[in-house]
């Protein structure tokens, strides 16, 4: 059964007239000084000498037309490289933070391991990984040709991101109140199950913001493939803009980039907000 | 005679210079009610803990029907399934459910199959009253209801022995009855189990022995009466005095 709620007094009536109107007043001032602020800006850049031709140059509608398909196409195998890196990645951290988990002496050479692993890649440059991945691999010659530059780029990646990613894992592991590992074990769950079934699921809860930015992050670096000769959409774009000395196919790619970063972008914007709404209201996750 | 179902035998145990329990010898009888009582830092939880085997004792022995537990060829996770423990907090796991709770051991250590788990678990969540609360979360739970949830969850294996540390130490008052009823209702229904606890009245009330912990050894032990009433120690009569209130008949969590 529900009890209507009582009608409000005239006294909080007259305070929500109030903030109603104060509220009308913020968002008026708020939106005129925006528009004063962007015809500002516009007036001053369109008014420059040089304007016009850094319009035509990186602004060309019929270029970015003429550009799209090449372009398009790369973006899709941006795509393609995003995902699988990004499955990579999640396999191979998860591994490495595992790994540092263990216990005992008799686990210390992979423990070190591990953290070798993490501290070379986290600290090397990936364009350099991506050199010496993509050249260096076909040149010890495992297959008759060379594996396909997207391939390359994608090893190359999951490389240096599993070190940050599987750091995240550990922090987030850690992060797990040391009685719950207690209390696994004291029903007699082996240390793998624990890990598995207890501490894993909620590590990924807690760091599942911090992933989301580090697979945004990685989206942009995917475009840096297009170093190895892999067709991107960076790559494609460089094509189209060495055919046309017009910089367009670039601006056409950035923003191409910045639109399959934009959804999941707010998806953590509104994940985190989630979670701590959530950790508000007391809940123990 | 036959072996007891527990035997502690000069069980010494150390963290770092601290020496925390220092030679313990105790026998607990199938069915029997165990309290063990003794001030903050008297080494309670450390004593539970040897017995579940998530510490290693320095020395002595851990029998359990009479087979060496503390023996490092037994495999400690065998062991820990026929022991069940709840602590003070943080029992349940936040992301899973209260049905996933009480049945992980059973599927995952026993290999039980879901179904037969899930039977059993509701049937235990029933008579405590929280059937309709197994598709939820712990944290949907009062305290007490989730204290309630982690003792079904500790007996679901149905386990040789039960361990309590301070199980109501971090509930409300208010909350404090309903999970004593529940310890109550198991003791009476032949569990065996080992308490440590502050609610002097329970223990009076509920033990068929009371062990008085001081600095690491027992210094007292007897049925509730000869510690409670005619304590023999100097120490558990000073000890027994903070608690003077709950000795003058006191409200006892209802039947
Ligand atoms: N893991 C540990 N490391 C170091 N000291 C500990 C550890 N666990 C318990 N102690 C110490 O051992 C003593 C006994 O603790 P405990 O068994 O928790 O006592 P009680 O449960 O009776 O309050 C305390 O002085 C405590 O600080
Ligand atoms: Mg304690």
């Amino acid at each position: 059964m529900t009890t209507l709620p009582a009608a409000p007094s005239a006294l909080e009536l007259d305070r929500r007239r109030y903030r109603r109107r104060q509220t009308g007043r913020s968002v008026a001032v708020a939106a005129v000084s925006t528009v004063a602020f962007a015809v500002v800006v516009w007036l001053t850049i369109v008014n420059t000498p040089g304007w016009a031709r850094v319009q035509s140059t990186f602004f060309d509608p019929a270029v970015a037309a003429r550009a799209w398909p090449r372009v398009f196409q790369g973006l899709l195998t941006n795509l393609t490289v995003l995902v699988f890196a990004a499955l990579g990645v999640l396999l191979l951290s998860i591994l490495l933070a595992t790994l540092r988990t263990l216990r005992g002496p008799v686990f210390f050479p992979l423990r070190a391991l591990a953290a070798g692993y993490t501290d070379l890649f986290r600290g090397m440059p990936l364009i350099i990984v991506l050199y010496l991945v993509g050249f260096g691999i076909p040149g010890l010659g495992f297959t008759a040709e060379r594996p396909p530059a997207a391939l390359l780029g994608t090893v190359a990646l999951v490389l240096v991101y599993s070190a940050y990613v599987s750091e995240v894992f550990r922090a987030g592991i850690e992060a797990v109140h040391p009685s719950q590992r207690l209390a696994a074990r004291s029903l007699g769950l082996s240390h793998a199950q624990t890990l598995r079934l207890i501490l894993l699921p909620q590590a990924v809860r807690k760091v599942t913001p911090a992933l989301m930015n580090d697979l945004v992050a990685m989206q942009k670096d995917v475009g840096l493939i297009s170093v190895l000769g892999a067709v991107d959409a960076v790559r494609a774009a460089q094509i189209e803009t060495a055919a046309s000395f017009n910089f367009t196919p670039y601006v056409l790619a950035g923003l191409l980039f910045v639109l399959l970063a934009l959804p999941l972008i707010r998806l953590t914007d509104w994940y985190t907000a989630r979670i701590r709404r959530r950790e508000q209201m007391g809940a123990v996750v | 005679m036959s072996d007891p179902l527990l035997r502690l035998t000069g069980i010494r145990k150390s963290f770092g210079t601290a020496e925390v329990l220092r030679g313990i010898d105790l026998d607990v009888a199938e069915g029997d009610v165990v309290a063990l009582i003794g001030a903050s830092g008297s080494g309670k939880s450390t004593l539970l803990r040897v017995i579940n085997l998530l510490e290693r004792v320095d020395d002595g022995q851990v029998l359990l029907r009479g087979e060496d537990i503390s023996d490092p060829r037994v495999k400690p996770d065998a062991v820990r399934a026929r022991i069940g423990v709840v602590f003070q907090h943080f029992n349940l796991f936040p992301h899973l459910s209260v049905l996933d709770n009480v049945t992980l051991a059973s599927r995952h250590v026993l290999r039980r199959d879901r179904a037969e788990s899930e039977a059993r678990a509701l049937e235990l969540l029933g008579r405590i009253g929280l059937a309709e609360h197994a598709r939820s979360y712990p944290d949907r739970l009062s305290g007490g209801q989730q204290q309630r949830v982690a003792i079904v969850r500790a007996i679901a294996t149905d386990p040789d022995l039960l361990l309590l540390d301070e199980i109501t130490s971090a509930l409300d008052p208010e909350l404090v009855g309903d999970v004593l009823a529940l310890v109550r209702d198991l003791a009476t229904a032949g569990t065996t189990i080992v308490m440590a606890t502050h609610e002097m009245a329970f223990a009076r009330d509920v033990a068929d022995r009371v062990v008085f912990l001081d600095r690491g050894v027992i210094a007292e032990e007897g049925t509730p009466d000869e510690v409670f009433r005619r304590p023999r120690e100097q120490r558990t009569r000073e000890f027994l005095a903070r608690f003077s209130e709950p000795l003058a008949g006191d409200p006892l969590p209802r039947q």
